[in-house]
């Protein structure tokens, strides 16, 4: 079958034609099913984990725990405070005791519901104001339940506090929230003849898969392969969880030699995967009658759940960008990580910016409205603009501040001026309905930052038949990003798409690149490969240069061919011609994030080497009977430096801003005592087809010096501005402030 | 019992009657087209057509569709030709981790066998029972109105 398409990407094929194999598609000979234990506990002790029974059950092969590790049981990416398999403590209602590996998966079922375990109970914690105290201590061993604290010291807000004209103070609280991609966690792992283990597996980092699962095994990074497969979505959230299931998989197979498929029904995975941070915010906020924002003061307290995963880095972000895209002279701000025994919390699109954002775009709007200012011009006398100083000290430049062009932009394409001027404020219209308008803005550093090594790499190899094989340490998690590698290496090599094919890459095959979240992939993955296609050309062009008659500097590479100032060769016989001579066009290079900075003591420093701008309005009505809230329209505009694939570039918008609005306003896991209650995508609601409107996006490209390629991201602004722009509808509608999220109108009778 | 699956013709013990259709087709027939997501018939990446109805495969048994004709993603397609549905899910971009897909696209054709001029919100209230969490269903219903006018062609 060919495709002939106007919008493109490499594996949508395989997609719409049933032929992807995802993690649970994948057999082999031989295989056996493995599935989870749990305790109904959230707290206690572990006194003992009788297996007997279970293991004598049909099918059984082994029962697995804590007992039969190798290497290490505990791990994670920041702290090594998870229990792969828990041993002595239960912390969380997601823990897992055993596995039952058994020939079939009814069977594995079966004899799961035989293992018993012996608890004693312990007290717990579901605040992290109150685990803060450390009353009780989740981890013992680590003296405290706090998990990191962050700060800003910038100015002296006390003191300035002092000569503001109006000081706001307020609370905010945001709730956990599910990644809900469709595809559930899935991990096979494959005990091969020379000693080493593969995994297919649904995730996002098989780099991290292969960290975790070293250290279950007590095995080098050479003996475990993971490899890229297809993956059913992720959104942050098959980083830890998906490495803990594809260790738990590979475990198994090394133990009974033999195949292990390892896949989650959905009340397991959203059970035990970590969620986006339920965030407790002090948010105060000081500003001139002028309008002039002069000091902020924020406490921030994530509950980061029974383990540490990646919230530092969640937190740090909140941090950096806890006073929106403003410039603020004066600010304090203490972030605070802290255990408690609800479910865990870590990576998810956004990463601690879209709670902030739901309080700061709430704050701008109730600091217009003290003084009697127009929301817009609010933001605008207080935003970032070119040559800013950002709360860290960060002065911005380098690339384009575009903070008013998206905000221009959002307001003409929602006709923000002309339909405000419909916003009820409480007051019925005359359809008997609440209206208005909301909107948001937000500058976002990219990718990682001072959070930690950022580095990626992209190998092209140019076969002699004039094919080519590009990979990079990105990953494919649906967003498209082999796609915009392959358009991206088209570009630079000047040659046809359809010569390139983007190799999947494993572990073994190319170096650690990092995790693919952050709105990273486009951005460092893109900027890798110009680097080795410059690599190549360089190359090709020393050796060609003879067969163009001209100087190495004087070939260009475009048409499908390369060209000197008087001759051309075809692309076909520059490879070949390579060959003859005994070259290989063939280039790695890795790409180094431009370097940052960060002080933990000042929380100063340059702590992004460049950022994104994005502004989204909403309009909304409102049925005052059921509180019910419709979304009528919404208008995004994100600047994206450049957009390498411009359909998938609006997907990524679309998708964020469905999923922004899902948090904005009906998502709940319904969490009692540390447990998940909401366990399906029955009672847990995401947005349907028929929740969200048409929305209108447009794409902002600013390119920027800094991405070798000039793109930079979406993933993650995409989503971030949902709920504080619903918020400030709602507020334009009813005349009432949501301050905690989900957003609801109380409905009145 | 028999069930005919993408034209093909299977005899199955009735003694199965009562096992999941996406059991069957999934691990029987290796048809692994059809996902999936939530087991419990909310989230659609199951959706199979039975006699040119949408139906939850993981909701309805094998007995459900005994004498039937059940068609899934992997029927779409003839003699190494595109069906015009899936034509279009790639002209307008809306696949992305596509996993919901197949349910989207079986849910799509089943709305354009029955009405070849379907308006956005009807394309939107036939798909209302597939979840995507990528696509945010503005390019998913793109490819759906594309693909209408194929269907009122080959009527």
């Amino acid at each position: 079958m060919t495709q002939n398409t106007s919008a493109w990407r490499n594996d949508a094929l395989a997609k719409v034609t049933g032929k992807a194999k995802y993690a649970d598609d994948y057999k082999f000979y031989e295989m056996l099913h493995v599935v989870p234990v749990y305790t109904e506990e959230v707290s206690a002790e572990v006194l003992a984990i009788h297996t007997d029974e279970a293991a004598r059950m049909p099918g059984v092969v082994r029962v697995v725990t804590y007992r039969d590790v190798p290497g290490k049981v505990n791990f994670g990416q920041i702290q090594k405070d998870y229990q792969i398999l828990a041993s002595d403590r239960i912390r969380m209602h997601g823990d897992v005791v055993a596995l039952v590996v058994a020939q079939t998966r009814a069977q594995a079922l079966a004899a799961a519901a035989c293992v018993k375990v012996d608890c004693k109970p312990l007290p717990a914690i579901f605040d992290p104001e109150e685990g803060y105290k450390d009353n009780f201590l989740i981890h013992p061993d680590k003296g405290t339940n706090l998990i990191n604290h962050h700060a800003v010291r910038t100015g002296n807000a006390q003191e300035a506090f002092k000569s503001c004209d109006f000081v706001l103070e307020e609370i905010f609280t945001t709730q956990h929230q599910e990644h809900a991609y469709i595809e559930p966690e899935s991990s096979v792992a494959v005990p091969d003849d020379d000693g080493v283990i593969r995994i297919y597996g649904s995730m996002q980092h098989p780099f991290v898969a292969r960290r975790f699962t070293a250290c279950l095994l007590g095995e080098p990074f050479s003996n475990i392969e993971v490899f890229t497969i297809a993956v059913g979505g992720g959104f942050g959230g098959k980083d830890d969880t998906a490495a803990l299931v594809a260790a738990r998989a590979a475990l198994c197979a090394r133990l009974t030699n033999r195949p292990c498929k390892l896949t989650y029904d959905r009340e397991w995975s959203m059970r035990e995967s970590y969620k986006r941070h339920a965030y407790k915010v002090y948010y105060k906020m000081g500003f001139s009658g002028s309008g002039l924002i002069q000091a902020c003061d924020v406490t921030i307290f994530a509950d980061g759940g029974a383990y540490c995963s990646v919230t530092p880095w969640v937190t740090w972000r909140s941090t950096v960008q806890c006073c929106g895209p403003y410039c603020v002279p004066n600010v304090h701000c203490d972030t605070y990580g802290v255990h408690t025994n609800n479910i865990f919390t870590g990576a998810f699109r956004g990463f601690g910016s879209p709670q902030m954002n739901f309080i700061v775009e709430q704050m701008v709007e109730k600091a217009a409205q003290t003084l009697g200012m127009d929301e817009i011009e609010f933001r605008r006398l207080n935003m970032v603009k070119q040559g800013s100083t950002t709360i860290t000290q960060q002065k911005l430049d380098g690339h384009t501040v575009s903070m008013a062009e998206v905000l221009d932009t959002t307001l003409a394409k929602i006709d923000y001026y002309e339909k405000r001027k419909r916003n009820t404020y409480g007051v019925l219209n005359e359809t008997g309905e609440y209206y208005a308008v909301g909107l948001a803005m937000s500058y976002r550093g990219m990718s990682l930052g001072a959070e930690g090594i950022d580095i990626c790499a992209a190998i092209i190899n140019a076969q002699y038949d004039g094919s080519i094989l590009i990979e990079t340490g990105i990953h494919e998690n649906g967003q498209g990003s082999e796609a915009a590698m392959i358009l991206m290496a088209a570009e630079c090599l000047g040659v046809c798409k359809d010569r390139i094919r983007y190799r999947r890459s494993s572990t073994s095959s190319i170096p650690d690149s990092g995790t693919t979240v952050a709105s990273r992939g486009t951005l460092m993955g893109t900027s890798a490969i110009v680097l080795a296609c410059n690599k190549l050309k360089e190359q090709m062009a020393r050796v060609l240069s003879e067969s163009l008659k001209c100087q190495p500097k004087e070939v260009r590479f475009e048409n499908d061919g390369l060209c000197g100032p008087n001759h051309t060769i075809t692309w076909d016989e520059a490879v070949w011609t390579m060959f003859l001579r005994q070259e290989h066009p063939y280039a790695m290079a890795t790409f180094q994030a431009p370097e940052v900075s960060w002080d933990e003591e000042t929380g100063h420093g340059n702590a992004y080497f460049t950022w994104v701008y994005g502004c989204q309005a909403v309009e909304i009505a409102i049925q005052p009977k059921t509180g019910k809230i419709r979304l009528l329209s919404a208008a995004a505009t994100h600047d994206v430096g450049k957009a390498v694939n411009p359909p998938f570039v609006l997907g990524q918008i679309y998708g964020g801003m469905a999923q922004g609005y899902g948090y904005a306003t009906m998502e709940d896991l319904g969490i009692k005592n540390g447990k998940v209650t909401n366990l399906n995508l029955g009672k847990y609601k995401i947005p349907k087809a028929t929740d969200v409107p048409d929305f209108i996006v447009t794409i902002v490209e600013n390119p920027d010096p800094l991405s070798k390629s000039h793109a930079k991201g979406i993933g993650e602004p995409a989503l971030e501005l949902m709920a504080p722009a619903v918020a400030n509808a709602v507020f334009h509608a009813t005349g009432q402030r949501c301050q905690s999220l989900p957003v609801t109108v109380t409905p009145q009778s | 019992m028999e069930i005919t699956i993408n034209g093909t013709k299977h005899i199955i013990d009735d003694a199965r009657q009562d096992e999941a259709l996406l059991e069957f087709l999934r691990e029987d027939l290796n048809l692994t087209g059809t996902k999936n997501g939530c087991n419990v018939g909310v989230c659609g990446a199951c959706v199979v057509l039975i006699d040119d109805k949408p139906m939850r495969a993981c909701r309805r048994q094998l007995k459900h569709a005994a004498g039937k004709n059940v068609l899934t993603v992997e029927g779409l397609s003839q003699n190494d030709t595109l069906h015009p549905i899936q034509q279009a899910f790639l002209d307008k971009a809306a696949v992305q981790c596509g996993y919901c897909i197949p349910g989207m696209l079986l849910s799509g054709h089943a709305l354009l066998m029955q009405n070849q001029q379907p308006s956005r919100d009807d394309i939107r209230k036939a798909i209302n029972n597939n979840l995507c969490r990528c696509t945010g269903y503005v390019q998913i219903v793109d490819a759906i109105e594309a693909a209408a006018p194929h269907y009122a062609k080959n009527e």
